[in-house]
């Protein structure tokens, strides 16, 4: 077999060369710069209306996004959000018919305290980023990851959706909004277009809050403190894998909490297709089933309030690479968590590695991944569309997927420990935590405690600090995966204030509901949505 | 220091366990392990107390460890079950011919009836045969249809009211990441089902009783009880890329030991999309078996050999089965692709 392979690679090589003088394939003119997919060469030009067309038919087949909504983009400085940011300009810019009409706004989060970057650095990285979104006229926010441990609890809770806008009302609210700018113009002399009015507003609106915070001179926006505390959070998470994970969650809460402080209805996320792919296949083996679809799909609807949306989920990387290089968008690169990490080092990288060098092999990889993710649901189980808050997972805020049924995986791990264990210490939903950790030879949480100096990871049954009372059961409160996370986080008493606030909420309140549980009538019926 | 067992804290561990990393004695493992298949068995309420139940057997680790398994809970909880082994011999020379032996063995150690169907019976081709008029590339394809057949008519043959067979929680999770990187979203909505639905007459119900038993846990089981078993692999089974999926699992696994259970968590939980269109279920208007299509996937596969045709039945030739069924000769073209390439 390996004889045959060597012999095909050769000729396969051969034929893959492109030819050099070949024409554009849309408008047989130009002479061709690049070759998207085998076969397809482009022209600048056709290469440039190509990608512009791809973002602009995405927002308008989805039809989410409402004239004069405020957008947050979500940046990170690469190159995929980094092309969005510019597709965004590019098309507020337009001529009126064809104009986008939402407001838009930046966010970047800086995780260098999570990943061991000195101040100075960061400090460089902010200071690059802001010149670039300077340059864009938005406002923007720039939030540090440290800020976790100021965040008020109500991040957590659920909001009730939006007030569902009819079928066809995407039509007449786009109408409605030409004819007030209509209006606005013809009021205003020398006709000030709607973006210069908007434009002005945001310009105010980034003055009024330069002086507050966010600024690079000024007072730090977190205290040494939170500093330290993220530092020990990080250091006390056994694995890559989960620290990944966790820190995906942080953001999204910063994330969360600014789009509402600052009055956004959408977040914009710049997951390229081959991003969305990775993480599809990731997600998978992290155990985060459930929730594929509103991981991956174009809209996750699963705030309430919030809908994050992923408008650059029809490019591959490497077409964001190309437009980023040859039309000069500025993108910053900052070393993350599994930089320079081995293969191996987690599942998110190893999943990464994996589709990229099975892309290589089988171009279609990415792609047929991808579309499997639009064969998926979005909405939630029906059991949950009353958005009832106890249904949802306390860190990543989807449906709660370990209510199934006893013949299931989730069912048959929590035998298989409890049968690998004695049975005094057994109570529900206290298991000895240590799945993942070859090195220690104790099991249950006694013994772990004593091993190692720290409670038992997972083992919250037996965690006694000064913060987290030892009756807080975070388990019940989190899905499958974010269990799997918290696992493996040895010191639960650094978890952020309002996580351990709004878990205890949480479980007086299912307390409360199981001592009363004999007088209701209707289990629907929890009333949280007035709190 | 000897590391005590943390289920009876008593007896020293000699394992640690590959599914939870606990360290247990022999027998508090042989115990857990099979507690565990009883309660998979309990709770997905696989089979009723009478009924006849064929267990596939290849010799192999995982079926061989599924008999001995079956028969000791058979008897501990009085499920009421009457097993037998069911094998299927495709041909293989110096692979199958031996493994059939174990079977045999394992016939008389668990004293449990036996039948072998073979495929030059039911199809008049061994694989052997296959192999020489398809070469290596996608002879895996006419096994893996032929063997599904096989099972089900070896299985009517002896009136089982069900057929266990024995793929294990890897096996599964390592279907789970095919079908996605497939695309086969019909395949990755059933493929975690522990049990197929009973689909009509010709098919019988197929269970998987150690759908989340890890692979290297039955290997332990195998290897403490000292049970008898057959382990080479498929002389004929260079299989491309379901082993990328083996390959990647394998990896996980050694990044985190429960990722092939979470695999399987999130297999189980995936939501379909309404409106996503998925194969009707239907008969073959040839042999009456469950198919998709017109023709099932086995007789193409057959009418390919018998024609000289083997790719007729590789990849999707649709349009061809109402030729087929009209017993048409195919044109000159296409004949000229389906021709098995040469080297």
């Amino acid at each position: 077999m390996c004889q045959v392979d060597e012999e095909y690679n050769d000729r396969l090589e051969k034929r893959t060369v492109p030819a050099v003088s070949q024409k554009c394939v849309k408008c047989k003119e130009g002479s061709a710069v690049l070759i998207i997919r085998a076969g397809d060469a482009f022209c600048r030009s056709c290469f440039k209306e190509y990608f512009v067309h791809k973002f602009r038919a995405m927002l308008g087949k989805n039809r989410v996004i409402y004239p004069g909504e405020k957008v947050l983009l979500a940046v990170s400085g690469g190159p995929a959000s980094s092309a969005m940011l510019a597709q965004v300009q590019e098309g507020l810019s337009r001529d009126a018919p064809k104009k986008l009409r939402f407001k838009p706004g930046i966010i970047y989060v800086d995780e260098g305290g999570a990943c061991g970057q000195r101040l100075e650095e960061r400090e460089q990285v902010i200071a690059q980023l802001e010149s670039i979104f300077r340059a864009t006229g938005y406002p923007f926010h720039i939030v540090h990851l440290e800020q976790v441990f100021t965040l008020p609890s109500s991040v957590l809770e659920a909001v009730s959706a939006a007030p569902g806008r009819p079928e066809g009302s995407y039509k007449a609210a786009v109408d409605q909004f030409i004819q007030n700018s209509k209006l606005d113009g013809s009021v205003s002399p020398g006709d000030v277009s709607p973006a210069q009015d908007s434009a002005l507003q945001d310009a105010q609106l980034r003055l009024s809050r330069l002086d507050t915070r966010d600024t690079p001179n000024g007072t730090p926006p977190f205290t040494p403190q939170h500093g330290r505390d993220l530092e020990r959070l990080f250091a006390s998470v056994r694995t890559l894998t989960a620290r990944e994970d966790l820190l995906q969650t942080l953001r999204q809460h910063l994330v969360l909490h600014t789009a509402r402080a600052e009055g956004y209805s959408k977040v914009m996320m710049g997951d390229s297709c081959s991003r969305l792919a990775v993480k599809l296949l990731g997600n998978i083996s992290l155990g985060r089933g459930a929730s594929l679809a509103a991981d991956t799909g174009f809209s996750d609807p699963r705030y309430g309030d919030v809908v994050v949306v992923r408008p650059m989920r029809d490019y591959s990387s490497k077409e964001i690479a190309l437009y980023n290089r040859m039309f000069g968008v500025p993108s910053v690169f900052i070393p993350g968590l599994d930089t320079k990490a081995p293969d191996k080092a987690s599942i998110q990288r190893l999943t990464e590695s994996f589709v990229t060098k099975l892309q290589a092999d089988f171009p279609s990889t990415v792609s047929t991944i991808y579309r499997t993710s639009e064969k998926l649901h979005t909405a939630c189980p029906p059991q949950n569309t009353d958005s009832e808050p106890s249904a949802k997972c306390l860190l990543c805020l989807c449906a709660l997927d370990t209510k199934v049924e006893e013949a299931s995986a989730f069912h048959a791990t929590l035998v298989s420990e409890r049968l690998s264990q004695k049975r005094v210490t057994e109570s529900p939903g206290v298991r000895a935590g240590n799945t993942n950790t070859p090195a220690s030879g104790g099991q249950c949480c006694s013994s772990r405690g004593e091993q190692d100096g720290s409670c038992g990871g997972g083992g919250e049954g037996c965690c006694s600090s000064n913060r987290v009372p030892p009756s807080l059961d975070l388990k019940s409160l989190l899905c499958y995966s974010c269990r799997l996370t918290i696992k493996d986080t040895t010191a639960l008493d650094s978890l952020p204030q309002y996580i351990v606030t709004e878990a205890e909420r949480r479980n007086r309140r299912s307390q409360m509901k199981q001592e009363i549980s004999e007088f209701l009538l209707d289990e629907e019926e929890d009333g949280e949505e007035a709190s | 220091m000897p590391v005590l067992c943390s289920s009876c804290e008593q007896k020293r561990a000699v394992l640690k366990r590959p599914k939870t990393g606990h360290s247990l004695c022999k027998e508090c493992f042989f115990w857990a392990f099979e507690e565990e298949v009883h309660q998979t068995i309990v709770s997905a309420r696989l089979f009723s107390p009478g009924e006849t139940v064929g267990i596939g057997a290849s010799g192999g680790k995982d079926s061989t460890v599924l008999a001995h398994v079956l028969k000791v809970l058979n008897e501990r909880y009085s499920y009421g079950l009457k097993l037998l082994l069911l094998s299927v011999d495709e041909g293989i020379t110096g692979y199958r011919d031996d493994s059939l032996e174990t079977v045999k063995r394992n016939q008389q150690q668990y004293d449990l009836p036996l039948k072998i169907v073979s495929y030059e019976e039911l199809y008049g081709w061994t694989m052997d045969a296959i192999v020489k008029q398809v070469g290596l590339k996608n002879n895996c394809t006419f096994c893996g249809v032929f063997r599904r057949q096989a099972l089900d008519r070896g299985a009517m043959m002896l009136k089982v009211d069900k057929i266990c067979t024995g793929h294990n929680a890897d096996d599964v999770a390592e279907t789970v990441l095919m079908n996605v990187l497939r695309g086969d979203i019909a395949r990755l909505r059933r493929c975690t089902a522990i049990s197929t639905a009973s689909e009509g007459e010709g098919v019988v119900p197929r269970c998987k009783p150690l759908k989340y038993a890890y692979e290297k846990e039955i290997v332990l089981y195998a290897y403490f009880k000292k049970l008898d078993y057959f382990s080479t692999e498929c002389i004929y089974s260079p299989n491309a890329y379901r082993g990328h999926a083996r390959a990647f699992l394998k990896d996980l696994e050694a990044v985190r030991p429960s990722a092939i259970v979470d695999v399987i968590h999130s297999g189980e939980n995936l939501s379909v999309r309404e409106g996503v269109r998925m194969p009707v279920q239907g008969n073959c208007s040839r042999c009456g078996y469950i198919s998709s299509q017109a023709l099932c996937k086995s007789c193409v596969l057959l009418e390919g050999l018998n024609r000289g045709l083997p790719k007729l039945g590789i990849g999707k030739h649709h349009r061809l089965h109402g030729k087929i069924l009209a017993r048409e000769p195919l044109t000159q073209e296409e004949e000229r692709k389906l021709k098995a390439v040469d080297f």
